[in-house]
């Protein structure tokens, strides 16, 4: 297996595209996935999941152990020198469904994914071992809206080094608004103006303020980031901050996209053993044309949606550069509009229980409308594709 | 990434492409000869059996044989006249016909010396084709058809046909058909054409009036023709849906052609619905890619469905947004004349004639919403619809 690709260095080459993307997935794909789901199964039942988004506490810290440490899914992408299994985007997307599938209230995008990425990029190879343990976890310190087509502007500036700090240490001063996955986080990788533009690292113990956002969707509860002369050590700079942080969203999005496609392919599920129980009339409900036909049309979605997050996450892998943006956006584009829909389908079709709290279906509408908006909306996606595909806007 | 397993058969099968045309040079061969040839070297599709033009290896290496006989100058059998034989036929002539029927047919088939049509629709039986009143009555060896098809498409240059018929009006309508293959050249077959909203006659109505067919002709068992039927049907599905196509190929190939080429004709609502367009088809495209893997892999699942589907709701959209696209000129027509097309263009002529002839994508081959009522019930398993047409068929309101 391949570690993921950088996807930086190659944006503007031609990729090589001898061998077919492959959409399937592998033994090795498929062996995972029943690992995790047996983590998942166990401990992330639907209403531990609803109980703790009530709680101070909405990270669930022992799951996320479990998945870290009993699968390895913490180090997945990172090389096995680095103490990681040496995996790809293509086995990272297997878990992101699994996660998709049960709302898990766990940081494995965040840093797993996002930050990993972007430690990869610029090999900062101390931290990726500590990551790889699953001891430690990072949040790239960006808007989880930021999309990848969109570099948010720093909202974090570099400050003069005060007496007694040492030769390469920084101070950084600033906010940065509806992070996700940083709440758990012990390490923030901070984009911050100045001379020069950098990426930097913060340890949260550091003096970080995380004030935890009341979030739409509360089992990825976003919180905001205010540094105040925070000490911070330098991890890029310049071109290589800035490709760091688009790698990192890139994948951000690609891996979202097959978290989508699990909330999806949940709500269909649910949704199909609900209306085949569920009796009016003296009939069971899924009996009815008008929700057959509804039904019949999500699952055509899941099948293109489910083909085109295979495509982004095999594309990151053996396509790096323009055709891996082009497939992530089309991916992000469609397993944004399919989860929701799902989720919408499977508040409408469970009738009145489907919008109360006791059932699962409000979980998976508010994880699927935040994640239609995390790292760019369907709308800013296709809008990429203008660039992407030489489908230009208006007059040249 | 895992080796598929295509390299080395695709060397050894080159090779013998190689070695058929140093024995059969392509300038010198009458084009028949060299297909019969090619047929019975097994290279015909290699995915048949031996013997039937084939060689019983993976589907997904016909296409490295089709280029390799493309780059030696060899002559084509021209699959585009024969689209519902090579498609539709030949699969079920495969799966349900006998040793001595595969052996008559398949190789004339194959060479499109035989153009195949199927007569299946009925006037009175659409979507509801298991009600088909088309009868065929046994006396010995000889089989005598009487009734109308419709939507036939080829039927005008087809030497057999896939015929269903009822031969036992007192069974349930499922039970009471048998399936034949009908010769076109005799004296109770009349053709008509069935003039379409193009204005085209790609269609046709066939008027059977004391047709004759030998018993050796039936293919599967008296009374089994609804079963041989739907292999049929399937297999229309996946050549309607399912044709490998490159990026921005199919109908959105002129739809984003036009947009380049005119910047004055783009506004931002119609750019919106491009770019949804554009990726709808690529994500389109890639479900089918996926869906050969899945084929080639051996787990053939139930996307086929899927994806006719998605094709008909894509076509529709994108030539209504290049007619619109187009502006004033999308209210010119190039010719409402009544051709005799040889077969099914849903990409051709002006953005017009695609607009209206994708109006049909929804209805042929299974209307769209006969296909949500095989999705819903046999992939999502929900419940049947209540049925009230489960006595003799010669009972049921017509």
């Amino acid at each position: 297996m391949e570690g993921p690709a950088p996807v930086t260095e190659s944006a503007v080459t031609a990729p090589a595209q001898a061998q077919p993307l492959d959409l399937l997935y592998s033994e090795t794909e498929t062996e995972l996935r029943g690992a995790v789901r047996s983590v998942l199964g166990d401990k992330a039942a639907w209403r531990d999941v609803l109980a703790r988004t009530e709680t101070a506490q909405t990270y669930d810290q022992a799951l996320w152990h479990a998945l870290a440490a009993e699968v390895g899914v913490a180090g997945l992408l990172i090389p096995e020198a680095l103490g990681g299994a040496g995996a790809s985007y293509r086995e990272a997307a297997v878990v992101a469904e699994e996660i998709g599938r049960t709302v898990a209230p766990v940081p494995f995008l965040g840093s797993s994914v996002v930050a990993t990425t972007a430690l990869m990029s610029v090999g900062a190879a101390a931290l990726l071992s500590e990551l790889a343990s699953g001891t430690l976890t990072a949040a790239l310190a960006v808007p989880f809206a930021a999309g990848p087509g969109s570099r948010p502007a720093p909202t974090v500036r570099l400050d003069a080094p005060q007496a007694g700090d040492g030769s390469g240490s920084y101070r950084l001063t600033g906010t940065v608004s509806g992070v996700a996955d940083a709440l758990p986080a012990d390490v923030l990788l901070v984009p911050a103006d100045g001379v020069p533009y950098g990426l930097y690292e913060v340890r949260t113990g550091d003096g970080v303020v995380k004030d935890a956002v009341v979030s739409l969707d509360q089992t990825r509860q976003l919180c905001d980031l205010t540094l105040s002369q925070v000490p911070a050590r330098q991890i890029a700079a310049d071109e290589a901050a800035g490709r760091a942080v688009a790698a990192a969203l890139l994948a951000g999005a690609g891996l979202l996209a097959s978290e989508q496609l699990g909330i999806a392919e949940r709500c269909l599920e649910m949704t199909l053993g609900y209306v085949k129980e569920r009796k009016q009339f003296a009939r069971p409900v899924g009996g009815f044309q008008a929700i057959k036909h509804r039904l019949a049309d999500l699952w055509v979605l899941v099948t293109q949606a489910r083909a085109a997050a295979r495509a982004a996450a095999d594309g990151m892998v053996t396509r790096p550069g323009a055709e891996a943006e082009l497939l992530v956006a089309l991916a992000k584009a469609a397993c944004s509009d399919t989860a929701l829909k799902a989720a919408q389908e499977t508040v409408q079709l469970h009738g009145g229980i489907g919008f109360t709290w006791e059932h699962p279906a409000h979980l998976f509408l508010k994880r699927a409308k935040a994640d239609s908006i995390g790292f760019g909306t369907a709308d800013a996606h296709r809008a990429s594709l203008a660039r992407l595909a030489d489908l230009p806007a208006l007059m040249p | 990434m895992e080796p598929d397993g295509v390299v080395p058969d695709a060397a050894s099968l080159r090779a013998q492409v190689a070695t058929f045309v140093a024995a059969h040079d392509p300038r010198a061969i009458e084009p028949l000869e060299f297909l019969r040839a090619r047929f019975d070297a097994g290279l015909a599709w290699v995915h048949y059996p031996a013997g039937l033009g084939g060689q019983s290896v993976p589907r997904s290496l016909q296409s490295i044989v089709d280029r390799a006989f493309a780059d030696a100058g060899s002559p084509t059998n021209h699959p585009e006249r024969n689209g519902i034989g090579l498609g539709m036929a030949a699969p079920t002539i495969l799966a349900h016909g006998t040793a001595e029927q595969k052996h008559r047919w398949l190789r004339p088939l194959w060479t499109s010396e035989e153009i195949w049509c199927q007569l299946f629709s009925e006037p009175g039986a659409g979507s509801d084709l298991a009600g088909l009143a088309t009868r065929a009555v046994r006396d010995g060896d000889m089989w005598t058809v009487n009734g109308q098809k419709v939507w036939t498409s080829s039927a005008h240059m087809a030497r057999r046909a896939l015929l269903v018929a009822r031969t036992n009006p007192a069974a349930p309508k499922h039970e009471g058909l048998t399936y034949f293959a009908l010769d076109m050249a005799q004296p109770g077959v009349e053709v008509r054409p069935l003039r379409q909203i193009t204005g085209d006659a790609e269609f046709n109505e066939v008027f059977l009036t004391d047709a004759k067919i030998p018993d050796a002709d039936r293919i599967g068992d008296v009374g089994q023709g609804w079963t041989v039927s739907m292999a049929t049907l399937m297999n229309e599905r996946v050549s309607i849906g399912g044709g490998a196509l490159p990026r921005e190929g199919g109908m959105i190939a002129s739809a984003a052609r036009t947009w380049r080429q005119h910047p004055e004709l783009r506004t931002p609502g119609l750019h919106d619905r491009l770019l949804r367009l554009w990726a709808d088809s690529e994500v389109a495209r890639l479900a089918g890619t996926r869906l050969r893997q899945q084929l080639a892999a051996g787990v053939p699942g139930p996307e086929g469905s899927a994806a006719k589907l998605v094709f008909a709701r894509l076509n529709q959209e994108i030539s209504e947004f290049e007619v619109e696209l187009a502006g004033a000129d999308g209210l010119r027509y190039d010719d409402w004349t009544m051709h005799r097309p040889s077969g099914a263009d849903f990409f051709g002529r002006n953005p017009v004639f695609r607009l209206l002839r994708a109006k049909g994508n929804s209805i042929e081959g299974g209307t769209s919403e006969i296909l949500r009522n095989v999705i819903a019930e046999r992939v999502l398993g929900l419940p049947k619809e209540a049925r009230v047409d489960t006595g003799p068929w010669k009972d049921l309101p017509r």
